[in-house]
């Protein structure tokens, strides 16, 4: 006879039924998990921001934030703009490019007080392109080149006197600027 | 290092017209190499132009301006020899900082 016979059976049993992993389980396990990466996306940006935040002390943080924004409907809400179609601003943009990676951009405001000029290109992924604040002794225009990811409508946009004015050209290209 | 900007000011009307040019790479994130790797975002994301310790205009660019980006603007004032200084700094706080005079025009 084996001596491990004489062990009463309800020994080895366990003391407690065995709970198999429910559902609900794996939901909470999945939203830990979503909370840690979340943490330690955060932690790593952390010092990328204070780095942007030393900076560019000046530059307002609801600006930088719309530059991060993927679409015109986003840039305008985070810029709180409501931008009004004005004839006072002149958009010199070519009617084709062939290439969209340098697409010459020229802003004249005729408008009294520009604070700032806002060039934006709708398709691409990004679409604010560039923001320049000028003082009250620089001329309200500037002339720059731009990548423009598909034929698209590029918008000047004036801030003003607290108001928001823009001008809308639709620009062709032939080969993206995404590439480069 | 990146290479040294290339600022033209030239005094004439009353006003400076200012040509600055910044070497930069401009990369966007989205362009792949060779190999099919996506070639990291490396970008200028502000710029600082003053005359004479006077801010004359500040930028705020993105990854959609053109490699090499280019300025032209135009101020009121600025008289020959004022100095003229420009700074940006990128998206991996990379600086640079160069200087020249307004010249007169000819």
């Amino acid at each position: 006879m084996m001596s491990g016979s004489s062990v009463p059976r309800a020994d080895i049993r366990p003391t407690q039924p065995v709970r198999t992993a429910q559902p609900a389980d794996f939901a909470a396990r999945r939203q830990a998990l979503r909370v840690c990466g979340r943490v330690l996306i955060g932690a790593a940006l952390l010092p990328a921001l204070r780095l942007r935040a030393e900076t560019a002390p000046a530059i307002v943080s609801a600006t930088k934030s719309a530059f991060g924004a993927g679409s015109l409907a986003e840039v305008l809400r985070l810029l709180d703009a409501h931008p009004i179609p004005s004839d006072d601003i002149l958009l010199n943009v070519p009617d084709f490019v062939e290439n969209g990676a340098m697409v010459p951009v020229e802003i004249t405001s005729r408008l009294p007080g520009a604070q700032e000029i806002f060039i934006i290109s709708e398709a691409n992924p990004f679409p604010l392109v560039a923001r320049f604040a000028v003082p009250e002794d620089t001329d309200a225009f500037v002339s720059t080149r731009i990548k423009v990811a598909s034929s698209c409508n590029v918008h000047a946009l004036v801030h003003s006197g607290g108001r928001f004015l823009s001008v809308v050209k639709a620009t062709t290209v032939t080969v993206g600027g995404c590439g480069a | 290092m990146p290479d040294p900007i290339r600022i033209r000011a030239l005094a004439k009307d009353g006003g400076t017209d200012l040509h600055v040019l910044m070497p930069h790479p401009m990369e966007t994130g989205f362009r792949k190499d060779e190999a099919g790797a996506f070639v990291a975002a490396h970008y200028i994301t502000d710029v600082d132009i003053s005359v004479a310790g006077r801010t004359v205009l500040k930028a705020t660019l993105s990854r959609a301006v053109s490699e090499d980006p280019l300025l032209f603007f135009r101020i009121k004032g600025g008289r020959p020899d004022d100095p003229v200084r420009v700074s940006w700094v990128d998206s991996w706080g990379e600086r640079r900082v160069d200087e020249t005079v307004i010249s007169a025009a000819t």
